[in-house]
């Protein structure tokens, strides 16, 4: 093994350590919760661009929730919001606002994805 | 309370107030919209910047407060994205698609155009020929001069979305595209400037504009085939939304009618239809009378006569007559509205069979990336040294490129997308995407006979006369002249039938008519004082039936036929016998949900007898007879119990517990919202027909579903290997990067296309 080839394979086989660290072990993000609007109804602000921000959003159960996403991008990836568990797939038009509201009637934690699965954030019902 | 104190309806609008610095700006604020005519209450947060003012829409608009705010001196900021309705908002998505489509279009022609030049021109430049008389350091420069726009101009999405992706720790399609051709640009980028470099290391000093161009051109032709292919995917909602009427002509007091808007219509008003208009909305009939195609709601392709006090559905289309009806619905309360939403939340629910699809797309591509620095590894370490860095680099793009994540994420939902909107095409509305799974498990079909194998309305079964009557045509039509006074169902049954025996306008003119509470009726007709009703009525006047009735009266009976007694002049004349009939399809029906392979189970409150009889006219071979309402659910259970995935057919409240019991419920009629709610499946058709679709639209999406998934799997399993250069110790073969990305186009598209497929499904 010459020289070139200890450095390409040390490298090689960090950098795919670096992947799987920073792709499935690093610190999740942080829980953003709900702001309670006037009526009662639980408001959250979401940024879509190439992943939700925040992505871990926490709100009470039993009372209404109105998330309002923010597309911020047109890459295709993320023009489809999903909630499996409220039956809801809802088209988010690039650069705009789209709002979804949801009835959250028992705690839970509630994955929501893009329309193939691929970017994901949760609704964590207290 | 009187209804005129009631308060007036409000509504509720809230305002982005600007300009506010302190508590009291608020409190100004509030003031000034409280003291507005028409508004109820002004609560302002100065924290949020929000004004909520409950408000009533007949005296003031959003306007209106908003120029009570701006008269405060403070400004209100347009309204953050209105809810609109389904219809405006998929007007508007559909405009912003198209626009994407084009401008996508238009990067795919950029990069093509390119391209086109490049291949070429690469190709020549290694032909000995070339190589020998033009500059190779120039030559690169002028690929690198038409790569770049490929790159920066067409393929700028990739990178961007990549990065995007990157910081959320997620990552994408994109992301593998990204890396594959940056890594393959960028080496070469690298050799044009810097060849010495590689000169010194005694490398050649290869470029890869060709492959980079030619990946990122596949790849845009797979993203403008896929976004073709996707519109038609959520194509039925589109179709359903184009059904509703946009304008009705309403009927004024004074007689006048005009044509306003749809959005104008109010529940109670009455508006008028003419032959060939569309229904506006839904309504009840007041007067005249039609045939209505209600196909696209129903799926029933034979118009539905209607007559004063029949229900009538707007989206549907009026064929002969011209009538008037009343509004009972507007807006997101028609049936047309509720059943859009249906098929929304059934294309937005994820079906169980995705559960591994999903899991898996969760650590695609990382797990991918993880795959091809390990192939770039492998082949750098084991290929010749004169060649092992452009080997490690193919291969290492190669595999990016051909991993195809999209495949995985679009087997399922596009199937169910287009599956759900062909059942609603015939009447056929699915919940959830679990309930359309489950029908294709189903084994065994558990059908309510009342209601489902019959009309669940009365028709007379067999009539009567007693042996002494001369002129049994002529008693008949005179107890319809009867009858057709009384307003009981059982009546209408007596008309019906006589009007097919004796024809309608031939009934003898009646005097006297009376009606005997819960007994039946009785009248003069030709000279005869006749009656009609049940055994109370006969026994109330003192009329025996006599030995030939009383006999037939028994049989009759037992056959769970419901028997009126007629009399003339005092004495007992006739019985007519009624009882549910089976609809003419029911027969066909269960024979076909039998081809299915699937048993078919009757369920009835009859006798042992009759229920036998109704069976083997169908061709039922189980049933339970003698079934208590309350002990339909326990039947679903029992059938359970014997390993059967059960379907429960039902009609309506009553069935609620066994369509929730059963695996899947299937609510039959346009039924009631108890009955939608409890049932996976709705049939707007009221015969078992839609039983059968359903259960043969399950089997054929499913079907699409398992072969896509098989094939995105096998796909990225075969394909990431061979990319890999797992072939090459055994045959030398890699596979080129050109080449995955074509396959990897592809891939996607024939998903796609595959779930299109279903777009040609036809009930049999």
């Amino acid at each position: 093994m010459d020289l070139a080839e200890i450095f390409v394979t040390a490298g090689g086989l960090a950098l795919a350590g670096l992947v799987v660290w920073y792709f499935f072990f690093a610190a999740p993000e942080a829980a953003v919760s709900a702001v309670s609007a006037a009526g009662g109804v639980q408001e959250v602000a979401v940024t879509v661009k190439g992943g939700y921000s925040p992505a871990v959003i926490e709100v009470q159960h039993g009372r209404p929730v109105q998330l309002s996403f923010y597309r911020d991008e047109d890459a295709d990836c993320s023009e489809e919001v999903v909630f499996p568990d409220f039956n809801l797939r809802r088209a988010l038009p690039a650069f705009q606002t789209t709002l979804i509201e949801l009835l959250p009637q028992q705690p839970g934690r509630f994955e929501f994805t893009c329309g193939m699965g691929m970017l994901r954030g949760s609704l964590v019902v207290k | 309370m009187e209804p005129h104190t009631l308060a007036p309806p409000t509504q509720t609008a809230t305002l982005d107030i600007e300009g506010m610095t302190c508590a009291s700006c608020a409190r100004f604020v509030e003031k000034a919209l409280t003291r507005t005519p028409g508004v109820q209450r002004a609560v302002v947060n100065l924290a949020t910047e929000k004004a909520t003012v409950d408000y009533e829409p007949a005296q003031i608009d959003r306007a209106g407060l908003a120029a009570a705010v701006v008269n405060a001196g403070y400004a209100v900021a347009a309204p953050p994205a209105p809810t609109q309705s389904a219809a405006e908002r998929t007007a508007e998505l559909d405009a912003q698609k198209a626009a994407a489509y084009a401008r996508l279009k238009r990067r795919f022609q950029v990069a093509l155009g390119l391209t086109l030049v490049i291949m070429p021109a690469s190709m020549l430049l290694m032909l000995p020929a070339a190589m020998q008389r033009v500059p190779m350091a120039a030559a690169n420069y002028v690929l690198l001069l038409l790569t770049s726009p490929v790159l920066l101009y067409s393929g700028r999405e990739f990178y961007t979305s990549a990065w995007n992706a990157f910081r959320h720790r997620a990552a994408n399609m994109d992301t593998l595209v990204a890396v594959g051709t940056g890594a393959a640009f960028l080496y070469s980028l690298a050799a044009t400037v810097a060849p010495g470099l590689f000169a010194a290391r005694g490398l050649t000093a290869e470029v890869y504009y060709d492959t980079t161009a030619t990946i990122i051109t596949l790849i845009l032709l797979g993203k403008v085939l896929e976004q073709r292919a996707k519109t038609r995917t959520s194509a039925a909602i589109r179709q359903l939304i184009g059904l509703q009427a946009r304008t009705a002509r309403l009927l004024r007091p004074d007689g006048s009618a005009t044509d306003v808007p749809i959005e104008q219509v109010q529940p109670g008003d009455v508006v008028l239809v003419r032959p060939g208009e569309k229904i506006a909305t839904d309504g009840v009939v007041l007067d005249g009378h039609s045939a209505v195609d209600e196909s696209m709601l129903t799926g029933e392709s034979l118009p539905v006569e209607k007559q004063a006090g029949a229900p009538v559905y707007g989206a549907t289309l009026n064929k002969t007559g011209a009538f008037r009806f009343r509004v009972t619905q507007v807006g997101a309360d028609t049936m047309l509205a509720h059943i859009i939403r249906l098929v929304e939340d059934a294309q937005g629910s994820r079906a169980p069979v995705q559960r591994l699809a999903d899991r898996v797309s969760a650590i695609f591509v990382p797990t991918v990336v993880v795959i091809a620095l390990l192939t770039f590894v492998l082949w750098f370490d084991l290929a010749p040294e004169g060649t092992r860095l452009p080997l490690a680099l193919t291969n290492f793009v190669a595999v990016l490129i051909i991993a195809c994540p999209c495949a995985l994420g679009l087997a399922t939902p596009t199937a169910i997308m287009v599956g759900t909107g062909k059942g609603a095409e015939y009447g056929v509305l699915v919940r959830n995407a679990e309930a359309l799974e489950k029908a294709h498990q189903v084994t065994t079909v558990l059908l309510d006979k009342t209601g489902t194998l019959t009309r669940g309305e009365p028709a007379v079964t067999a009539f009567v006369p007693a042996p002494d009557v001369a002129d049994a045509a002529a008693l008949l039509a005179q107890l319809a002249a009867v009858e057709r006074q009384s307003e009981h169902p059982l009546a209408a049954a007596v008309v019906r039938y006589a009007a097919a025996q004796v024809g309608a306008p031939a009934l003898p003119a009646v005097t006297e008519f009376r009606a005997y509470e819960g007994r039946g009726a009785g009248a003069t007709v030709s000279g005869a004082r006749v009656l009609i009703g049940n055994r109370r009525l006969l026994q109330e006047h003192g009329i025996e039936l006599g030995p030939a009735l009383s006999n037939h009266a028994e049989a009759l009976l037992a056959e769970a036929n419901t028997l009126l007694y007629a009399a003339a002049d005092g004495r007992a004349v006739a019985l007519l016998a009624v009882a549910d009939t089976l609809r003419e399809s029911s027969a066909e029906a269960v024979r076909r949900l039998q081809q299915l392979g699937l048993e078919v189970v009757m369920l009835t409150g009859d006798n042992q007898p009759t229920a036998a009889r109704v069976a083997a006219q169908v061709g039922i071979r189980r049933y339970y007879a003698e079934v208590l309402p309350q002990d339909k659910a326990g039947k679903v259970q029992e059938l359970q119990a014997e390993g059967r995935v059960v379907a429960m057919v039902g009609d309506g409240i009553n069935d609620a517990p066994a369509l929730a019991q059963a695996d899947l419920g299937l609510a039959i009629g346009s039924g009631t919202d108890v009955a939608m709610e409890a049932a996976g499946i709705t049939l707007m058709r009221s015969d078992l027909q839609g039983v059968v679709t359903a259960i043969e639209l399950s089997r054929r999406t499913l079907g699409v579903i398992r072969q896509n998934l098989f094939f995105a799997f096998v796909y990225n399993t075969l394909g990431i290997p061979v990319a890999a250069g797992l072939l090459y110790p055994f045959f030398g073969l890699t596979l080129s990067p050109m080449l995955a990305a074509a396959a990897m186009a592809l891939s996607s598209v024939s998903v796609l296309t595959n779930s299109l497929r279903l777009r040609r499904f036809r009930p049999r």
